[in-house]
């Protein structure tokens, strides 16, 4: 649905965008990941035909951005960083006036204008000026306004970014909801959004990308070795000698809890062996009282830090 | 064509919600409405003067046309008054979209340029005509009271030039407030631009004779006269619209433009 061909935006020397490659399938929801300036409103920007490209190209919907930009706005449903809104309108005649710039044909409007309220959950509010709505529902009719011509793609600037976290619950489900018949890209600096919300994320930072994938292969790659942390009861010193003669385990790092014996293990083990079932029995078999056995899982955040600060590493 | 509407439409909502609007009709009303009364009671004051001259040395009454004199000030003051109120007319056009943000709407909504900025044009234009309106009463007045009945050529041509004098003043009010992002900023170097447009006139009489000619020709006011006269004049015309296809293309580059740097 949407391709993205090494695609460059320079302003003077500078490179907000960097020969950013990705494609979007289908009824696909692609989180857009990276600290603020990363080039992620840009790149938003370019997609939706308000900035023109420096190289590269971006088709959407088989049209390409620059080519056929009318073809392509007619397909897109964009909320910007901040709600484009007009306060003196009430959201009934800013709807309306979107829905006709938008090109929804006459005899459609009200039925599109009911639905699009519906969705968001704003009926009722119709005759309200927008300057009298709350920040969560002013964002709201943001969103509304970006589906008023039932595009096929969607891009979201930030969508919750801003709201109370009943709104950002809120707002991740709507969008959730509208998957499958839209193709969604939404941009974020909140990792639990993306993991939550995308079925594939693009990691952004200083202007190109660092990695493409989905949320869960992310945090497992960048791993390199799989992490368990236990607690067990007995000689901190003991345990972990016996479990370092364990196969598989490569390092343990103990801490003690301060709980009479209790000791705290970090165990790092070979990814490519499960070796969880083989620890648990020798801990126990050894004599040692096993009080708590869970398998780590880099967060998202570490990931994201880890690729963000490689990039770093790399570019000095 | 729907387009068009669709942004008219909506430029003239967001005209009147605000208190600028009323502001700008106010004043215009008031101050146009002062000088009416005060050009209408100095020329008749003259005419009657005139009149009582003529009986005391004796000899016949000179042949005044007073309504003539009244149009022809009324519209020469309301001209320049216009300068003052054009900027307040466009200063929000673009410098308040970019402040908003909604300009992302606009510019990634499939409408043209063209379109945004011929509604936008066209939106001033309808609310400059909306503050013109209520002057229409002068004339109705000077009219019934007149005799015998003053012509109502030189007051139809007087209002065509002011549209004319609008349409070209306001294409360059809406090309400035492309610059800008603050309607301040877009007001205060309207205002400043059209002073100097005001002024190139007086200047021109100081220069020589062929800056003088070019200078007296670009001179929007200058050409203006003619319309108070009574006189539609091509060449007038013509320094009009291109003025105004000047600025709206000017705006054109602008957004253009714009776009490339943002």
């Amino acid at each position: 649905m949407i391709e993205v061909d090494r695609l460059t935006k320079r302003y003077g020397n500078l490179k907000a965008v960097d020969e950013v490659s990705f494609q979007v399938e289908k009824g696909e929801i692609l989180g857009f990941l990276g600290p603020n300036g990363a080039g992620k409103t840009t790149t938003m920007r370019i997609l939706t035909c308000f900035l023109p490209a420096t190289e590269g190209t971006a088709r959407v919907a088989g049209y390409d951005v620059f080519e056929d930009a009318m073809e392509v706005k007619r397909r897109i449903g964009y909320l910007p960083e901040h709600p484009p809104l007009y306060d003196e309108m009430t959201v009934d005649g800013y709807l309306k006036f979107v829905a006709r710039i938008k090109g929804v044909a006459p005899e459609d409007r009200k039925r599109r204008l009911q639905e699009v309220k519906e969705t968001v959950r704003i009926e009722g509010y119709g005759r309200k000026l927008i300057k009298h709505l709350s920040k969560g529902f002013k964002q709201r009719v943001g969103l509304a306004q970006a589906l008023i011509h039932d595009p096929e793609v969607l891009i979201l600037d930030e969508p919750t970014v801003g709201l109370d976290p009943n709104q950002i619950k809120e707002v991740r489900e709507l969008i959730k909801s509208l998957s499958g018949n839209h193709t969604i890209i939404l941009s974020t600096h909140i990792l639990p959004e993306v993991s939550m919300t995308c079925q594939r994320v693009v990691i952004i930072s200083d202007g190109k990308i660092v990695a493409v994938d989905t949320p869960e292969n992310l945090t497992r790659q960048q791993q390199g070795a799989a992490h368990i942390y236990m607690e067990a009861s007995g000689s901190d010193v003991a345990v972990q000698r016996h479990l370092q003669q364990i196969e598989g385990v490569l390092s343990v790092v103990s801490r003690p809890l301060g709980e009479g014996e209790v000791s705290s293990f970090r165990i790092e083990t070979e990814l490519k062996q499960d070796v969880r079932g083989r620890i648990a029995r020798s801990v126990i078999e050894g004599g040692f009282e096993l009080l708590e056995f869970r398998s780590l899982q880099l967060s998202l955040e570490e990931v994201f830090t880890q690729l963000t600060t490689q990039e770093e590493v790399r570019s000095q | 064509m729907r387009n068009l509407l669709a942004v008219i439409e909506k430029e003239m909502k967001v005209y009147f919600a605000s208190p600028v609007a009323y502001g700008v009709l106010t004043v215009f009303l008031l101050v146009s409405g002062y000088f009416f009364y005060n050009i209408l009671t100095v020329f008749i004051q003259r005419s009657m003067m005139m009149a009582v001259q003529a009986q005391q040395f004796g000899g016949a009454t000179p042949a005044m046309d007073v309504p003539a004199l009244v149009e022809r000030n009324f519209f020469g003051i309301v001209s320049t008054i216009v300068l003052f109120m054009v900027p307040m007319i466009t200063m929000a056009t673009f410098a308040d979209e970019k402040r908003r943000a909604t300009i992302e709407l606009l510019l990634t909504s499939p409408l043209t340029h063209v379109q945004l900025i011929l509604g936008k044009f066209l939106a001033a234009m309808g609310f400059f005509a909306v503050m013109l309106l209520p002057t229409l009463v002068y004339h109705a007045f000077l009219y019934f009271y007149s005799s015998p009945k003053m012509a109502l050529g030189p007051v139809l041509s007087g209002y065509l030039g002011l549209l004319l004098l609008g349409a070209a003043l306001i294409s360059l009010g809406i090309f400035i407030s492309t610059l800008t992002e603050s309607q301040m900023v877009a007001a205060s170097v309207t205002f400043g631009a059209l002073l100097i447009l005001w002024v190139i006139d007086l200047s021109a009489q100081a220069a020589g004779p062929l800056v003088q000619e070019i200078l007296g020709y670009v001179s929007i006011l200058n050409h203006f006269d003619d319309f108070s006269k009574g006189v539609i004049d091509s060449s007038s015309l013509t320094v009009y619209l291109s003025f105004v296809f000047l600025g709206l293309f000017l705006t054109y580059r602008s957004i253009e433009s714009w776009r490339w740097r943002t």
